[in-house]
């Protein structure tokens, strides 16, 4: 059939394909928010891991509050220290009413150096909005798969010290644990308080 | 990840696991029941399978998640998936099967397939088919999308499959055993062409990521790497494998075809070509 498949209505077709390339180039929308908008791309908050005090603590624990995830290791040199940091002065600039909607999750990937204690201290350091939780390997290893992220582990030197490689970005899952943004390493303390504030306050909504 | 771990799935696909069986059935039944005469040799049997193993292993192994996790490993698994696989598919000459299941058909079927074969037909046109073969690469990489696929498991599932039924077709219309003297299927001389298209475009890419000097693919980044490699080397391999393995596979399907026209070259005369049957053959 020839006829049917004419150069006419190849190019015809030839266009719409170009066409349909340019818009999903063009298809970026203005967002609102400063992170990474992941609402569509996904799946919502759910996990089973250790709290601090040792027991179980799942999602729903903290259902209501506006959760943000961020996986790392206490002997963590630089990405979970400036990190927290940064979280947690973002937290504490918003007002009382809205940070109380606001918890900051540091989930330890590295659960052999990591105890209960360890993490607790070290949370403790950076805020009263933190709270710190580890599981098992494979419990982590089902978190981390889910939210499409990982973790590994160097060689450990003669001193049982090893680098620990891992997610740098936030996870930030609204009141109803919807997966809603994920924040780069490279905003600003202000650019994150926008955008938590702005999810705190959905919740009066 | 070791041992039998690492040869299941990171994240187990029923409908990839599905395909790839019922690939190897079908094309298994055909090789037992046709006629020994049009039956392919076992080095095209073993190509065959070669290329299908290869295509399966990266999506459905621990392979799949180092591609996950790391920007050079990706580069490597659609290197599998859009060229090699497809590469090793095409090349060994698969047409005998293809007519076995094809004269099985009913003939009240045949007007129902029409959308397919138009569809076809529009996908394998030699304007079309370099520019999908092309424009699906750079869709998926860029960084945005990339981005975005490397975050939603649908994404990541569709970009995957996307790259291995492209290479398919596109390197199906490269190795196409039927000789454009008898038959209708793309000339020689284009399909060298073709091949020496695609094959700028993404070196340009290649080279584009291996000397930029900040991070291009910040989601390996953002999401954690299967081990503490230093982001520069991980862009930089990525970035070489994208520039380099696929230009070398175009010079070799240049070389192939090559080798198939000059051999062909005066076999059909002219006045032969009304009368002679479509057959397929494989010269390499």
């Amino acid at each position: 059939m020839p006829t049917f498949v004419s150069g006419t209505r190849i190019a015809v077709l030839l266009a719409l394909l170009l066409a349909a390339f340019a818009l999903a180039g063009c298809n970026q929308s203005v967002s609102e928010w400063h992170g990474k908008d992941i609402s569509n791309l996904m799946p919502p908050l759910e996990f089973e891991l250790t709290d601090t005090q040792g027991e179980a603590v799942t999602a729903s624990d903290s259902a209501g509050q506006v959760r943000l995830v961020f996986f790392g290791f206490t002997h963590c040199p630089d990405i979970c220290p400036t990190t927290l940091a940064r979280l947690s002065q973002a937290v504490g600039k918003l007002p009382e009413n809205e940070r109380e909607r606001v918890t900051i999750m540091f989930v330890s990937v590295d659960p052999n150096r990591d105890t209960p204690e360890q993490i607790a201290a070290y949370t403790r350091f950076y805020g009263d909005r933190i709270a710190g939780v580890t599981g098992s390997e494979p419990q982590l290893r089902q978190l981390v798969k889910r939210y499409r992220t990982t973790f590994g582990y160097d060689e450990p030197d003669e001193n049982n010290n090893y680098n620990v490689s891992h997610s740098a970005g936030v996870y930030v899952f609204d009141v109803g644990g919807k997966a809603r943004l994920l924040l780069r390493p490279d905003l600003t303390v202000a650019q994150i308080r926008d955008d938590i504030s702005a999810l705190a306050q959905e919740h009066r909504s | 990840m070791n041992g039998v771990n690492a040869l299941l799935p990171y994240d187990f696909s029923p409908l990839t696991i599905a395909s790839y069986m019922l690939v190897l059935m079908f094309y298994g039944v055909a090789l037992l029941r046709m006629p020994a005469s049009e039956r392919p040799g076992p080095g095209r049997i073993i190509t065959f399978v070669l290329g299908v193993v290869m295509c399966y292993a990266v999506m459905q192994t621990a392979f799949d998640y180092y591609s996950q996790y790391m920007f050079f490993v990706h580069r490597g698994q659609h290197l599998i998936l859009h060229h090699l696989g497809p590469f090793l598919i095409a090349l060994s000459n698969p047409l005998p099967v293809m007519r076995f299941w094809g004269r099985k058909i009913p003939q009240r079927a045949l007007p129902w397939l029409a959308p397919v074969r138009l569809s076809y037909r529009v996908l394998q046109h030699p304007l079309v088919a370099p520019v999908l073969f092309v424009g699906l690469v750079y869709f998926w990489l860029w960084p945005t999308i990339h981005f975005d696929a490397m975050l939603s498991r649908q994404l990541y599932w569709v970009m995957n499959w996307s790259m291995l039924l492209d290479g398919l077709l596109f390197w199906w219309l490269i190795f196409d055993p039927r000789s454009p003297y008898i038959t209708r299927a793309l000339g020689y001389g284009k399909r060298m062409l073709l091949l020496a298209v695609v094959a700028v475009p993404q070196m340009l890419l290649g080279a584009w990521i291996v000397f930029s000097r900040g991070m291009v693919y910040d989601v390996y980044e953002v999401c954690g790497r299967a081990w503490p490699l230093a982001p520069e080397t991980d862009q930089l391999l990525g970035g070489l494998l994208t520039w380099i393995p696929p230009a070398m596979m175009s010079v070799l399907g240049i070389l192939i075809i090559l080798r198939r026209a000059m051999y062909e070259d005066g076999r059909y005369p002219k006045q032969a070509a009304a009368l002679a049957q479509p057959s397929g053959h494989m010269n390499t």
